[in-house]
């Protein structure tokens, strides 16, 4: 069993909302959907659940093509983000209503959506309406129908995203466990590269309706395939300066190089960009000896704080990079910093922003 | 013994009643709004010679009579009857041929739906007369006329674009991801309108109801034109009803009184909606 697409694109008007996409959905994996807003994937999951007929391509279902087929004859279910309950009818009745259109038995449906409201915890809410829940109550209330159906299918479209900090927290690892046992595929959007690592399995990066990357979560984030994937897999996003290879070496300017071996022996002399990640950057202690790694001069332009992490916003020579840092950090903007990076953290991308060398440390891994 | 000749006055000056202005304002306007009701309950009450020769504030000869002579005379209450049938078949044709209307107003864009919807409105703006005369002569010619179903179509012209104004703008607050979510669920679009969905917009629906009920009650003009005996409206029955041994005024006032009633009923049931009924759904 698995969901395959096959040159899948949709257009509205003149306008590509997905570009032609092949992917396969192996059964009981979790998939995420990772992309910046706008980036295709709503469209791509409506596509996928049959809300949506592609413009072009087919889509395999367990061996069968289901590329026209209506929603309700498709065996899935979807959380969106918004809480969508059926505000008239009680968390039971919203619970059951699938079941029931299924034409189950009573103690059959009964029994299912007891057992999936104690899994979710909402037994005792049992007899209230949707609108008087929270609204944690009421995306569970939506999980808990989108679960009880056993949908082969399950869609989350962000479904954490309306949700408080704590909340969310919360549900981020319930989703897992709870689905687990399922079987079913699932697919999961999110905006937030954090929330694609924690929920593993795969990962597809979108980027203005492309998938760009699909494969094993920790994989993709290692190995990106592009600087685009790259820096939609990166939270800050990743930071980019001009590097060139000459004979043995990569020269970044302002005298700073390093020696291309490793992953970097390979690549023809050229120009190519070079990406690092905000976590991979130190502040230089006035005294401490460099052992190896880059320097940069930056001048500080924000920080930011929220309590076991510092967030530094540098400017370099007209490049804006982030750096994170541990801890609170004092420093001011404005404040003249040496920053430095082990060339082992850098990847290098070619011109046309395909990935030319990894990085050594994630090549290594 | 100083001390409480010297408050005395502030004493005096609390006593007294204190004006509220606002209050003054709003009882004179409420004065003003139930006067010509009051005036109409007080004559209902009161005998001819009571009303044409002397000023009184209340009836000092109270009499039910003028009710008992609508109540009991067929000429008078049929026409009651009458109207209450064409408005109930129009509010049920009305609002029946809305629903689905309103809906693909809601949820698809099609070719010209905006000119479409705005084309509806413009049927409200023409007088009632301009259909009169072609209204009377086409139903003369195809056999309705004094039918309860004449008038009943004719007032659909004001009260279908009425109608689908006031729901679309209640369903447009409904997102459309729950429709979505019941088709995923896997109910049928019927099954899903009559289940999920009406009882989302029930409000909406009660004050479409509402607005085509009041406006089918009032009008008077086609109604008039497009009946003659059997179906008579009862605002036809008391404009024909000055005779040639004069005016009834009790009788008159009577029927006034019973008319104003079914509305003043109905627009309890929706008395929480109206204003976002009046701004077609649109709060």
């Amino acid at each position: 069993m698995a969901l395959e697409l096959i040159g899948v694109s949709k257009e509205v008007g003149a306008r590509t909302h997905i570009a032609p996409t092949s992917l396969v959905l192996e059964k009981g994996t979790m998939n995420v959907l990772l992309g910046p807003t706008l980036s295709g994937k709503t469209s791509l999951m409506r596509l996928m659940a049959g809300l949506d007929v592609p413009t072009a391509g087919r889509i395999i279902w367990d061996g069968k093509d289901v590329t026209g087929m209506r929603v309700q004859d498709r065996k899935v279910a979807m959380v969106y983000q918004q809480f969508i309950n059926y505000p008239s009818i009680s968390v039971y009745d919203n619970i059951a209503s699938p079941l029931r259109l299924q034409r189950k038995s009573k103690a059959e449906i009964d029994s299912a959506v007891r057992a999936t409201a104690e899994m979710m915890k909402l037994t005792p809410l049992l007899q209230r309406k949707p609108l008087e829940l929270s609204g944690g109550q009421q995306q569970r209330c939506a999980l808990a129908r989108a679960l009880v159906k056993g949908a082969g299918l399950v869609l989350l479209d962000e479904p954490l995203a309306n949700l408080d900090y704590k909340l969310r927290e919360e549900l981020r690892t319930e989703i897992p466990k709870i689905f687990e046992a399922s079987g079913a595929i699932f697919v999961y959007a999110t905006t937030e590269p954090e929330e694609a690592l924690l929920l593993g399995g795969n990962t597809a990066t979108l980027w203005e309706g492309r998938v760009t990357q699909f494969g094993p979560t920790p994989l993709v984030y290692r190995q990106p395939k592009d600087a685009t994937t790259a820096r939609v897999f990166s939270d800050p996003p990743m930071n980019f300066l001009p590097v060139t290879k000459a004979g043995a070496r990569l020269l970044f300017g302002e005298g700073q190089n390093a020696p291309a071996g490793g992953t970097f022996a390979g690549i023809p002399d050229g120009r190519y960009l070079a990406g690092f990640r905000a976590n991979h950057i130190e502040i230089a202690r006035p005294g401490t000896p460099a052992g190896g790694a880059l320097e940069f001069r930056c001048t500080l332009a924000v920080t930011e704080i929220t309590g076991s992490e510092t967030f530094v916003h540098l400017d370099h020579g007209g490049d804006r990079w982030v750096g994170l840092l541990p801890g609170v950090q004092d420093y001011v903007a404005g404040d003249e910093l040496t920053i430095r990076l082990d060339p082992a953290f850098v990847y290098v991308f070619g011109e046309d922003g395909a990935l030319v060398a990894s990085a050594p440390y994630a090549a290594a891994a | 013994m100083s001390d409480a000749t010297l408050s005395l006055p502030a004493k005096r000056s609390r006593a007294l009643p204190r004006v509220n202005g606002s209050a003054v304002v709003m009882g004179l306007y409420i004065l003003f709004l139930m006067l010509p009701i009051y005036w109409l309950v007080n004559m209902s009450l009161k005998t001819n010679t009571e009303i044409t020769s002397t000023f009184t504030l209340w009836p000092r000869d109270l009499t039910f009579a003028n009710y008992r002579t609508i109540l009991t005379d067929p000429s008078w209450y049929m026409g009651y009857v009458n109207s209450l049938i064409y408005v109930v078949m129009n509010t049920v044709i009305s609002i029946s041929v809305a629903l689905p209307a309103a809906y693909a107003f809601s949820r698809y864009r099609f070719l010209g739906d905006k000119h479409l919807f705005f084309w509806l409105l413009t049927n409200r703006m023409a007088p009632p007369a301009v259909f009169a005369l072609p209204f009377f002569q086409l139903y003369s010619s195809v056999g309705l006329f004094d039918t309860h179903i004449a008038v009943a179509l004719a007032h659909c012209l004001f009260n279908v674009p009425l109608a689908v104004w006031i729901l679309e703008g209640f369903m447009r607050g409904v997102p459309k991801e729950i429709d979505e979510t019941a088709y995923i669920d896997g109910y049928s679009f019927p099954r899903f309108f009559v289940k999920i969905f009406m009882p989302l917009i029930a409000s909406g629906i009660g004050v479409a109801a509402f607005f085509c009920f009041m406006f089918s009650w009032v009008e008077l003009l086609l109604s008039r034109t497009l009946t003659s005996v059997n179906a008579k409206p009862i605002a036809a029955t008391m404009t024909r009803t000055v005779s040639a041994s004069g005016m009834d005024w009790g009788v008159l006032a009577a029927a006034g009184v019973l008319t104003i009633v079914p509305g003043a009923l109905v627009i309890y049931f929706v008395r929480n909606y109206i204003a976002k009924g009046f701004a077609l759904g649109r709060v």
